[in-house]
C-alpha cells in the first residue's frame, strides 16, 4: 500500500512543482507589470503545494530528501500530467491550459480534501483555497482573450486545438487510481468529467470560443512517459544540483 | 510551573514580527497554532500562511531565534497543516494595526485605509506579496494594498 499511496503523492506533487516552473518562466517576462507578478505568485503558490506534497512523499519513501525527490529524478520517473509539461508559447496559449488544468485542479482538490488519509486531505483543503484564486485568474483572462480582440480571439481558438489533446487524461483512472480510491485515500477522476465539462462549457460561451471536438488522446504523464518538453524544462530546473551535488545558499 | 512557561513563550512569540508586516506579531497573524509540553521541550505548532510564502522559513528562523536569546532552548517546532489557515483567525484589533499600517485589512468590503472609503476598483487581484490584492480609491485616488481574505 505505501509504495502505492508513494506514487499517487509523487502524481500531485509533480503536477505542482512542473507547472509551478513554467509560470516561473513568466518572471521578468509578463506582459504587464501586474500580470508578471500575477504568474510569478501562482508559481509560488504551487512550489509551496508541491513542497507540502513532496514532504510527505518523503516521509512515505524514508530515504529521499523533498529535494531529492525534485532534483534528482529522470523524466520517466516523474508523474505529472502532460498538460502541466507544456510550453507557454505565449501568454493566451498559457491562459488557455491554466485554465483547462485549473478548472480540473480546483475539482480535484474538492474531492481529495475528503480523503481518508489526513496528510493529502490537509494539504488539499490548503491548496484548494489558494487553486480557487489561480482559477479565476486563468478564466478571467480566457474571457477577455476570447471576447477581445479578432486577432487575441484568433490565437485562443487555436492553442485550446492544440492542447484539447492532453485534457483526457486528467480523468484517467489506473490500478494506483482505482486502489486509492477504493480505500478512500484518492479521488476518482473519472467522476469529475461531469463538472468539468460544465465549467469549461459556460466559460467557452462567454468567452465566445469554440469547444473543440474531442480527438487524439495524448496519455500516459501519471506513469512517466513524457513529451519532448519535460527534458528541456528539467535540464533547466536541475542543473545547479546536477552541476554541484547537494550545493546550497 | 510548565504552563507558566508557556504563557512566557506565548508571550515571547508575541513580540517576534512577521517579516514582511512588521507591525503585527506572528502570534496576531496565527500561525502560532499550539505551544505544549511534551518529552521535555516545547512544542510549538506553526501552520503556514500561503503555501509558497517565503516569509514562513522566516518567520520560523526568527522564532528560533527569539527563544534562544531568552535562554529557551528545548523547544522543537512542528509545521501542520490543518485547519488551514484563514484570515478570520486575525483579531479586530489586528485589523486596525494594518489598517494604520496603510493595508487595508481582511474584510468582504474592501475600504481605502486612507479614507474610509468603499468605492474603490480591484487593479489585480494579486499584489506585492501572496496574502495581498492591489486596489484603487475612487475617491482620494490613492493606490493601496488589501489584506485577501482567505
Amino acid at each position: 500500500m505505501n509504495n502505492e499511496l508513494l506514487t499517487y503523492t509523487l502524481r500531485i506533487a509533480d503536477n505542482s512543482l512542473i507547472l509551478g516552473q513554467r509560470m516561473s518562466e513568466w518572471c521578468s517576462k509578463g506582459p504587464t507589470l501586474e500580470e508578471d507578478i500575477a504568474l510569478s505568485n501562482i508559481s509560488l503558490d504551487l512550489f509551496g503545494q508541491a513542497n507540502g506534497f513532496y514532504s510527505y512523499a518523503s516521509q512515505l519513501d524514508g530515504n529521499k530528501s523533498p529535494d531529492d525527490l525534485a532534483f534528482l529524478r529522470n523524466e520517466r520517473e516523474f508523474f505529472n500530467q502532460q498538460i502541466v509539461e507544456l510550453e507557454n508559447i505565449d501568454f493566451g496559449n498559457t491562459i488557455v491550459r491554466n485554465f483547462l488544468y485549473d478548472s480540473y485542479n480546483f475539482l480535484f482538490y474538492s474531492s481529495l480534501k475528503n480523503s481518508k488519509d489526513d496528510t493529502l486531505s490537509a494539504l488539499a483543503s490548503k491548496s484548494l483555497k489558494e487553486v480557487k484564486y489561480h482559477l479565476r485568474h486563468s478564466k478571467n483572462w480566457l474571457i477577455r482573450l476570447g471576447d477581445g480582440t479578432e486577432f487575441s480571439k484568433e490565437k485562443v481558438q487555436k492553442s485550446l486545438e492544440s492542447i484539447w489533446q492532453y485534457t483526457h487524461d486528467m480523468f484517467s483512472m489506473d490500478e494506483i487510481d482505482n486502489k486509492m480510491y477504493r480505500l478512500n485515500i484518492g479521488v476518482n477522476n473519472s467522476n469529475l468529467k461531469v463538472e468539468w465539462d460544465r465549467i469549461i462549457n459556460e466559460t467557452l460561451i462567454e468567452a465566445k470560443l469554440v469547444r473543440p471536438k474531442d480527438g487524439y488522446n495524448a496519455k500516459g504523464g501519471k506513469n512517466g512517459m513524457h513529451t519532448e518538453h519535460l527534458g528541456f524544462l528539467l535540464a533547466e530546473m536541475q542543473f545547479l544540483q546536477r552541476a554541484y551535488p547537494n550545493a546550497k545558499w | 510551573m510548565q504552563s507558566g512557561k508557556i504563557k512566557e513563550i506565548w508571550k515571547l512569540l508575541d513580540s517576534v514580527p512577521d517579516p514582511e508586516i512588521p507591525v503585527i506579531s506572528v502570534v496576531e497573524l496565527g500561525v502560532v497554532r499550539n505551544i505544549s509540553f511534551t518529552n521535555n521541550a516545547y512544542q510549538i505548532l506553526i501552520t503556514p500562511t500561503y503555501s509558497g510564502c517565503p516569509a514562513v522559513k522566516t518567520f520560523i528562523d526568527d522564532i528560533k531565534s527569539c527563544l534562544k536569546t531568552n535562554k529557551i532552548f528545548n523547544f522543537d517546532i512542528k509545521i501542520i497543516y490543518a485547519p488551514a489557515w484563514t484570515t478570520d483567525w486575525m483579531s479586530v484589533e489586528t485589523k486596525e494595526k494594518l489598517r494604520k499600517y496603510g493595508i487595508s485589512p481582511p474584510s468582504n468590503k474592501v475600504v481605502c485605509p486612507q479614507c474610509n472609503s468603499s468605492n474603490t476598483v480591484l487593479v489585480s487581484e494579486f499584489g506585492a506579496t501572496a496574502c495581498k490584492s492591489f486596489h484603487k480609491c475612487s475617491e482620494c485616488l490613492e493606490p493601496f494594498e488589501h489584506f485577501k481574505c482567505i
